[in-house]
């Protein structure tokens, strides 16, 4: 990491000048908890990363060290170049956070946000009410620019706060949770939004609970639990590493779930995830013939299937494979929607 | 689907202007406090409805039995409400501070490149203004009631300076207090439960001739009275040095001690 010391012209263009976030061993906690426990991260320049894990997994922590709002008790990082402890307004400069609680003035109208905000980042007089109405024009929110933040819906509001981080166009773009208690329709919007900014060349860093929302946004995803970091990959290594074939399947019988899972687990030597209210199941089979042995067992033992599929495992399964436990089940308290 | 050029559009042509000063960025801040007033007129009912409750109670109420005549009285206790209006007030940052930093908007301005104490600093100019308005309203209240400043025009402005000045030093306190106390309505209570025995164990309401030795003693250097006898000095003419200084002492100890305290704890969070 000697090279961060180098003033950016003399810098040779090593591996991280292609990184927008490099981390090494990153560790914080509060009292006893280890809330991160020793992450590395890199996160290539332009890529959409998600860290996927349950709450208190140390997401939020994790990326609050790195937009400079915690400091690290070990470890080093840099962001954009720039090293995260030693030259925190450096890093300050190159990136914008959108939090998991919406960080505006509730007060104030949106466009009074922004105004704001341009204005801390240097914006003077007519400009900066120039550069609110530009971003309140992208983010479909002019017709409600002169309404208080507290009059506006969770998707609106959700929209503003991103438009509020986009000021100045950041090198890395932290999103806490983006879409966490919103309708799917705002959800979809959001994530449409997140590929556009992406695409103009933003590196996004999100957190997420949501399995399918870094499956369907990111190029590479890291698993988080309790503090660490147990797997990496992009969607596809995920799954690939799970197993490649998973066999779901949903009873007629719901009350027979156990006996069912015994029998398969006996069978195919891997553990069934089971979802108790559907009467459903899942696991990993070695390949269609195996799949077809069970399922004959399953039958043979009087248990009746009303729908059975092989496919690719769910990033659900994936979860549940590294973890042991089911990512939803944690999820479930915090999700409003 | 035609917001897709426009948000590309948004983001193509930003590069960060030439970085503000540490000074644009807190008159910034101050622009947030006015903007509040715009939007939460409220606060303002709640700033002066105290105060002028308080003059009009005990001006009508006790004032003639305290001092022989309401207008008397009045005279006697007018420069001591300005005091009270003003070390009550302090409480209402400390309130805003705390709901700021519930909602994570502290956040958003920790991670902008800007002045670290800025955010305080527009705290502290809203606090300015909310008693500028605060006091003018209580003044203009007093006069039609009878209240005469024998120090004139001078002395009010005098005046107005020294309790910018108290309120500057007492609002160091509710923002320590903002930064440590999540809920907004505990800062609230915290808050009276320590300056209601400030503020009526002092010289505002009555002369402390009649009080207990014991209770005179604390009354004799509670930081109020001082700044109520500073006071009554500045508007009524012949407020001596000493008296004055002795007004600045809490404000200036309370901002050199705290002022570094908010750094260190708002760094620290």
């Amino acid at each position: 990491m000697n090279d961060l010391a180098f003033p950016a012209a003399e810098r040779p263009l090593a591996d991280s000048e292609n990184l927008a976030i490099s981390a090494r061993g990153l560790v914080k906690h509060f009292g006893e908890v280890r809330a991160v426990n020793g992450i590395d991260l890199d996160v290539p320049r332009g890529m959409i990363f998600a860290i996927l894990g349950p709450n208190g997994a140390g997401k939020t922590t994790l990326m609050r060290m790195l937009a400079t709002l915690a400091t690290p008790d070990a470890g080093t990082a840099s962001v954009m170049g720039c090293d995260l402890v030693g030259e925190p307004h450096r890093v300050r400069a190159s990136i914008a956070m959108t939090g998991q609680f919406a960080s505006l003035d509730e007060d104030l109208t949106g466009r009074e946000n922004l105004v704001l905000l341009s204005r801390l980042w240097g914006f003077r007089g007519r400009q900066a009410g120039a550069r609110a109405d530009d971003l309140l024009a992208a983010f479909e929110l002019s017709d409600a620019a002169r309404k208080q933040v507290k009059d506006y819906s969770g998707g609106m509001r959700r929209r503003l706060d991103i438009a509020a981080s986009l000021i100045v166009t950041p090198g890395v773009l932290f999103l806490d949770e983006p879409t966490t208690g919103l309708d799917p329709k705002a959800r979809q919007g959001v994530w449409r939004m997140i590929r556009q900014l992406a695409g103009a060349g933003v590196t996004i860093l999100l957190t997420t609970q949501y399995l399918e929302e870094a499956d369907q946004l990111a190029a590479r995803i890291a698993v988080i639990d309790h503090g660490r970091k147990i797997a990496e990959g992009s969607s596809r290594e995920l799954k690939a590493a799970t197993g490649s074939g998973f066999l779901n399947l949903t009873l007629s019988d719901p009350a027979r779930l156990d006996d069912a899972a015994e029998l398969l687990e006996a069978r195919l030597g891997t553990v069934a995830q089971r979802n108790v209210e559907g009467g459903g199941l899942s696991i990993a089979a070695g390949d269609a013939a195996e799949a077809n042995g069970a399922l004959a067992a399953l039958v043979a033992a009087g248990i009746e299937l009303t729908d059975f599929s092989m496919g690719q495992p769910s990033l659900d399964s994936v979860f549940f494979a590294l973890t042991g436990h089911a990512a939803e089940e944690h999820a479930e308290r915090k999700d409003l929607s | 689907m035609n917001e897709t050029p426009t948000l590309a559009d948004a983001l193509r042509r930003v590069e960060r202007p030439r970085p503000p000063s540490a000074f644009s960025n807190a008159l910034v801040f101050g622009w947030r406090a006015v903007l509040k007033f715009k939007h939460v007129p409220e606060q303002l009912f709640d700033l002066v409805m105290t105060p002028i409750m308080f003059t009009l109670l005990f001006t009508f109420v006790f004032g003639g039995a305290l001092a022989g005549s309401t207008r008397d009285y009045l005279q006697f206790f007018l420069p001591g409400i300005l005091v009270q209006t003003v070390v009550f007030n302090a409480v209402y940052s400390g309130m805003g501070l705390s709901t700021d930093l519930g909602k994570g908007l502290f956040d958003r301005f920790r991670s902008l490149p800007i002045w670290s104490l800025s955010p305080f600093a527009g705290l502290m100019v809203g606090d300015v203004l909310r008693h500028l308005i605060a006091a003018s309203i209580i003044l203009t209240i007093g006069l039609i009631l009878g209240y005469r400043p024998e120090a004139g025009i001078a002395g009010v402005a005098a005046a107005f300076l020294l309790l910018v000045a108290i309120g500057f030093g007492m609002g160091w306190i509710f923002i320590v207090l903002g930064l440590l106390i999540r809920t907004p309505t505990t800062v609230m209570t915290v808050g009276f439960t320590f300056l209601f025995p400030l503020v009526f164990a002092s010289n505002i309401m009555v002369d402390p001739a009649t009080m207990p030795g014991w209770l005179r003693a604390f009354v004799d250097v509670n930081p109020v009275s001082l700044m109520t006898t500073a006071m009554r000095g500045v508007l009524g003419g012949g407020a001596s040095i000493a008296e004055i200084a002795l007004a600045l002492l809490a404000p200036v100890l309370l901002t050199l001690v705290l002022a570094p305290t908010t750094l260190w704890l708002y760094l620290r969070r």
